[in-house]
């Protein structure tokens, strides 16, 4: 019987010939991250226990992406035990203000994070990196402190599911929608446990942004990690970025799988999840009738490159209806940088968007875009539990850049097509 | 070598749905604070704003599937600790959540009859080390899912930490 690529990767870091699925084991980390949320608790416990060295100041990456710039004085204060831990144990990746981003686009940017790594991240949505074919996952403050002293974290082995994805997209269908699609076919806790493996042939041409945003959400389907198998693709990504060396593992032919799922990507539309789950999908072009009061377009989900140039293909000569506000949000510096050399900063201002410094900020209900009662905002973000992004009485729309852009433009949930039918019109 | 922990508890249970998730047991605005009586303040504020000052201390909840799902934040076990409840009872947890919850000493039992069974209310006494819930007031017992045996030695380590310094020294 072969192994998985999860389960590959997990043997190598334990030291193993051989891992099956239930097995508990220690794993060495070849990085792990917190930000300014979780890593001040880790801190403490790290001092607390009496830990005095971290294993390795070269693999700890310290984001404070949160609430950055500091919204208040209570953030500031937790940002700077981050600086000051940072400096005391000449942590190499700590990153502020001016070159910092939202932490699963810049450590991927960065070449930090690559193909074969185990990488924990004091962040649920740590397994953005599996995109990468890494196994990433997202674990709590406690486990990062241990991680920063030990370099080793336990894991029990986790079952595999396989989601084949066949045919071709239609236009405007991107990663968001495949993993909203599997979201609600299988349910939030529908991979609880699991590792997510997505392949076929939509996945071996889907870009590397594309594939980030959907690892990026393996979790809110409860899985342990999402994965992508190396290729091409991912090799042209890495190439002159990532600063180690690469192992290259595949998932044996004879591997086991809990499951298997098979789509077809011509069957997937443009979705979007309604509140006040992600698992509670719908046609984004059936949802007219829903009024929305504001767009953010950004994340870990969706603040890279091509979702930018998505928002912008849709918003060029367009303005945003006038009475939504829409949030552009690149994820990096770099990617904002990029979106100033390509021009898409004019077309977002001139659309009458914001366009704003890297933050997670309204994602959470942090700042810089909190929803007030009763108002609803379409979000290319990866939550929209109850009050996740302000007033317990607001209302979270999951989808991604092109409907995210589209609906700005008419006021209400849209797809890029009907927002043209009416310019035509 | 650390206390043995307690693993007998009694109390009075508050129960819950399925998918409750972090942001509901401890919401993202606060998130600027990490003291565990200061995050007690709001916990599972916006599902009833009520009941930080309902729920006392040595209460046990009791939730159906997926507790705990969404952010890593373990400001909501802190936030569960810091009211002073004694232990969590669900038909399943979420991974992080669970991780969470052996690492910080929140103890945590799987056992879906129980979840089914017992009503807001109830008194419930659990016995940890065995996995056994007896209800008090229906006179009812249940058992819970058995710890693996690493769960077991990271519980009577006295957390994560504790566990990985004794490594550190062997």
């Amino acid at each position: 019987m072969g192994m998985t690529i999860t389960e590959k990767i997990l043997a190598r870091a334990a030291g193993r010939e051989w891992v099956a699925p239930g097995d508990l084991i220690m794993a060495r980390v070849d990085f792990c991250l917190g930000n300014d949320i979780t890593a001040p608790v880790a801190i403490d416990e790290f001092e607390k226990a009496g830990f005095e060295r971290v294993f390795d100041a070269e693999r700890i990456a310290l984001i404070p992406d949160h609430f950055t710039p500091c919204k208040d004085i209570k953030t500031a204060m937790l940002v700077k035990q981050m600086r000051e831990f940072a400096r005391r144990h000449e942590i190499v990746h700590y990153y502020d203000v001016g070159r910092v981003g939202v932490e699963h686009a810049l450590l991927p940017e960065l070449g930090l994070v690559g193909p074969g790594d185990v990488v924990i991240g004091a962040d649920s949505h740590t397994c953005t990196y599996g995109a990468l074919g890494a196994f990433a996952t997202g674990v709590g403050s406690t486990d990062l402190a241990g991680a920063m002293a030990t370099g080793e974290v336990w894991f029990r082995v986790p079952a595999s599911l396989r989601f084949v994805f066949e045919g071709e997209l239609q236009p405007y269908v991107g990663g968001k929608d495949l993993i909203l699609h599997t979201i609600g076919e299988i349910g939030v806790d529908g991979a609880l446990y699991r590792a997510m493996e997505f392949t076929g042939p939509v996945i071996e041409t889907l870009s590397m942004d594309n594939r980030q945003t959907m690892a990026n959400m393996a979790i809110e389907a409860g899985a342990k990690n999402g994965i992508i198998a190396p290729d091409r693709i991912t090799r042209e990504y890495i190439e002159g970025r990532f600063r180690r060396e690469p192992r290259y593992y595949e998932s044996d032919a004879d591997a086991a799988y809990e499951s298997e799922y098979r789509w077809r990507g011509e069957d997937i539309p443009l979705l979007v999840a309604k509140p006040h789950l992600p698992s509670n999908v719908a046609r984004a072009d059936e949802l007219a009738d829903t009024r929305i009061d504001q767009v953010v377009i950004g994340s870990c989900t969706n603040g890279r490159i091509e979702d930018l140039r998505a928002a912008a293909e849709v918003l060029r000569g367009q303005k945003v209806a006038g009475d939504v506000r829409c949030i552009v949000i690149p994820a990096t510096q770099a990617i904002y940088q990029q979106a100033m050399d390509e021009g898409l900063v004019d077309v977002f201002l001139a659309a009458e968007a914001v366009f704003s410094a890297p933050t997670c900020g309204p994602c959470l209900g942090g700042h810089m875009g909190v929803l007030a009662e009763g108002e609803r905002a379409v979000s290319t973000t990866n939550r929209n539990f109850v009050g996740r992004m302000g007033h317990v009485k607001s209302e979270v729309y999951l989808a991604g850049p092109y409907v995210a852009a589209a609906s700005a433009v008419a006021g209400h949930v849209a797809t890029p097509d009907q927002i043209q039918t009416r310019r035509a019109a | 070598m650390a206390e043995e922990p307690q693993t007998t508890l009694e109390g009075r249970v508050w129960t819950f749905g399925r998918d409750v998730d972090t942001d509901l047991i401890i919401a993202a605005r606060y998130l600027t604070m990490k003291e565990p009586e200061e995050l007690a303040e709001h916990l599972m504020e916006d599902q009833d704003p009520e009941f930080p000052r309902k729920v006392q201390p040595g209460d046990i909840l009791v939730a159906q599937e997926n507790f705990g799902c969404g952010s890593s934040r373990e400001h909501a076990p802190i936030a569960i600790k810091g009211a002073g409840v004694q232990a969590v009872i669900a038909k399943s947890f979420a991974r992080i959540f669970y991780r969470n919850a052996f690492n910080t000493g929140l103890p945590i039992l799987v056992s879906g009859e129980a979840a089914d069974r017992i009503r807001e209310g109830d008194r419930i006494r659990a016995d940890l080390a065995a996995g056994t819930i007896e209800n008090l007031t229906r006179n009812e017992s249940y058992q819970a899912e058995p710890l693996p045996e690493f769960m077991r030695d990271l519980v009577s380590a006295g957390g994560l930490l504790p566990y990985l310094k004794t490594r550190e020294q062997r």
